[in-house]
């Protein structure tokens, strides 16, 4: 309608030069959390706009390329606190947004694809690494960019047993995600023929992250902690709660590198990757928001940027048309991995390499050499389609 | 010492009595920070020139006097004197060229900038920037229309073919192709324009006068992943009827039938397959593996690859010296 009414008064303005069309708006939606988590390392606490600031950069890269296509995209940013209801808050950024990425907990996330389920608007999981989302719990309206931790603990692993690195000792936090990873690397380890020797839990037994003198502790607890284990190659840490997996490097009773969530770290992006072009669009986001690059970043560009090969793709901006391209066989995307990008049909994770990063350099790149699969060497990381409990309906 | 005096002075002396055999390749190693020069008759590197840092694109100019070759992490790009084999003069390309292109006559170049999604123009003559051009997200190729009037830029995030008019520096049609596209060439007959996708693994065939993809070149491996076929350089015959595409860490060159765009022949090279350059005579093709740190030479009538020659490290871009 509007439509007719814009050609309506181009009609009437017939005087005037011709001028070319109103570009096709795009609406992006980005719902995240208020705050962010406290890291152990000073160095890595992300910086407030984490995750957005990615989605900032694609919006920029959608929009140099709309230029040629008359496409408009625009970028519309709602942050939760905590308790602020997430489905009223999904449903009126749908109100105006075809497409929302958002970075959310599990539980949120799921109550937003359910509040938007009926009115067709898509949502893209850039934060949450969760499996059952993509298994028992998966939605037909939800596309997952960020892997899996079963995709982060398979990466891993395959590098570790590549190594001759097969007798880990697991080191578990005490909270529920600590316990998911680890349950992620118990299946790694068994998938690629690892072992895990001994297994031992580190109470959160609370206090602060930071203190004056907090070094001197941690350099007497860590080697009592890990003394008098049975004889393993890797300590493997599974730590997302950021409570000691970076104290341990340098700090094991015996003399061995620690992998998992410090020492070698899998993850989707880092700010060191320079391989297969990365140098540019590490330099493009530098000069947006003088910061590095992170992985949450990463994942919140390449989500955007999705939207915008579909919409350049099937030269529209209807929602609907663009999520059937990125569910069908045609759909792929790059993001400076070296591969192209392709969604699982049956359960929309997006496939993609992870990284094997020690903090200042890339060290690998999974899925490693010979871990071969009849499809994609790509599904080698993470539950592939016959261990599938997803039924996207 | 003897041997040497010898030996060049026979290469001299072929040089003057047949100058059809001997030529020179220039190959631009990546990482190495030098550039390999070839002598085609012997194949073997008869000097290494040190340049700037990340050399890649690189070219002759039109009157064969120089050689052009961009070195990204130094933004400019430096111009080595092919008599002196050293490098005499830079050119004010912009922030981080990679690849480039000149006018028929050599005056005018345009150079792709990765960082700030232009291409600049430069004149040759005065070697100054005389203008700029807005493209797409990561301009890449460049190519220019055998009549001169069209420059082609693809553009790697935005994935297009950027056509622009030489004389009025305005874009006059964009052309979606399939992801990351990283070369493009005419054909000599201006009839088609090919443009390789690296991510997309494919070669466009795009028609440059109604800015339409009309074909496209898909290749298969067997017991080969598609994901590792990774289009990038091409290079075409004088008669538009065979082209050679390199796929990358696919380690093959393709051939392929210019005019029905299938492939016939996989040829076996060195590890990730760049760039190519044929002999003015048509009769080899020189191509650069990046990873195996080596070039290999085609036999183009035979579609053999008949030699492997050592040269610095990362080799990217080749040239050779027109007749």
């Amino acid at each position: 309608m509007v439509r007719w009414l814009v050609a309506a008064i181009g009609l009437i303005a017939m005087a005037t030069p011709v001028r070319a069309a109103e570009p096709i708006e795009i609406g992006i939606g980005y719902l995240g959390r208020a705050g962010v988590q406290q890291r152990l390392s000073l160095v890595e606490q992300p910086a407030e706009n984490d995750g957005i600031a990615g989605v900032r950069l694609a919006v920029e890269d959608n929009n140099t390329t709309g230029k040629f296509l008359n496409q408009r995209f625009n970028l519309e940013e709602v942050r939760l606190r905590e308790g602020e209801d997430v489905a009223k808050a999904a449903t009126a950024l749908a109100d105006r947004n075809g497409f929302i990425i958002a970075d959310l907990p599990p539980d949120a996330l799921l109550q937003a694809a359910d509040a938007l389920r009926d009115r067709g608007t898509v949502l893209l999981n850039a934060g949450a690494i969760d499996d059952r989302l993509r298994e028992q719990d998966c939605r037909a309206n939800v596309i997952h960019v960020a892997p899996t931790r079963s995709m982060l603990a398979d990466a891993l692993a395959q590098y570790l047993v590549w190594k001759q690195w097969k007798r880990w000792f697991l080191v578990v936090g005490s909270h529920d995600k600590d316990k998911l990873y680890a349950d992620a690397l118990r299946r790694a380890a068994t998938r690629f023929g690892a072992k895990v020797v001994q297994e031992k839990t580190f109470e959160d037994t609370g206090g602060a992250r930071r203190t004056d003198s907090g070094v001197t502790l941690i350099q007497r607890q860590m080697p009592v902690f890990t003394q008098q284990i049975p004889a393993y190659d890797v300590l493997v840490a599974a730590d997302e709660s950021e409570v000691f997996a970076s104290y341990l490097p340098y700090r094991t009773w015996d003399p061995r590198p620690v992998a998992g969530s410090a020492g070698l770290v899998p993850t989707s992006w880092d700010a060191a990757q320079d391989q297969w072009g990365a140098v540019q669009i590490q330099n493009r986001f530098m000069k947006l928001n003088s910061r590095r690059m992170t992985a949450l970043d990463m994942q919140a560009w390449t989500a955007a940027r999705m939207i915008g090969e579909a919409a350049s793709r099937t030269n529209s901006g209807d929602p609907k048309k663009l999520f059937a391209f990125l569910k069908g066989p045609d759909f792929s995307v790059a993001a400076f991995k070296g591969t192209r990008l392709t969604l699982r049909d049956w359960n929309l994770q997006l496939r993609q390499p992870i990284l094997l990063v020690d903090g200042r350099m890339v060290v690998s790149v999974s899925p490693q050499e010979g871990f071969l699969h009849q499809v994609s060497e790509l599904d080698t990381l993470g539950v592939d389609r016959p261990e599938t409990k997803c039924k996207l309906q | 010492m003897w041997r040497r005096c010898l030996l060049s002075g026979t290469v001299l002396w072929l040089a003057a009595a047949a100058p059809a055999s001997a030529f020179m390749a220039y190959v631009s190693n990546e990482k190495g920070n030098t550039v390999s020069v070839i002598d085609t008759d012997s194949w073997t590197v008869t000097k290494t020139i040190k340049v700037g840092q990340r050399p890649r694109g690189i070219e002759f100019s039109r009157d064969g006097k120089f050689v052009m070759v961009a070195v990204g992490d130094d933004d400019t790009i430096q111009v080595i004197d092919a008599k002196k084999q050293e490098v005499v003069d830079t050119l004010p390309s912009g922030p981080d060229p990679e690849l480039f292109t000149q006018d028929a006559a050599g005056k005018i170049m345009y150079v792709a900038n990765e960082n700030d999604n232009t291409v600049t123009v430069i004149d040759l003559e005065k070697r100054a920037r005389i203008g700029d051009v807005q493209v797409g997200v990561e301009p890449e190729g460049m190519t220019i229309s055998p009549d001169g009037k069209i420059l082609i830029n693809t553009s790697e995030t935005t994935n297009m073919a950027h056509f622009i008019d030489t004389s009025t520096r305005q874009i006059v049609a964009n052309v979606l192709v399939d992801a990351r596209p990283r070369f493009a060439e005419f054909k000599h007959d201006g009839s088609e324009l090919w443009v390789s996708s690296e991510i997309g693994g494919t070669v466009s065939i795009v028609d440059p006068v109604k800015h339409v993809v009309t074909g496209k070149v898909t290749f298969s491996i067997p017991g080969l992943r598609s994901e590792a076929i990774q289009p990038v350089g091409i290079g075409m015959t004088k008669d538009d009827k065979t082209a050679f595409v390199a796929l990358g860490p696919a380690n093959r060159i393709a051939v392929v039938d210019a005019v029905s765009h299938k492939v016939t022949k996989y040829l076996l090279v060195g590890q990730r397959v760049w760039h190519m350059a044929f002999t003015p005579d048509e009769k080899y093709l020189l191509v650069t593996n990046g990873v195996s740190n080596d070039v290999s030479v085609i036999d183009v009538a035979a579609q053999k690859v008949i030699k492997t020659i050592q040269v610095g490290e990362l080799p990217w871009g080749v040239t050779i010296a027109p007749q």
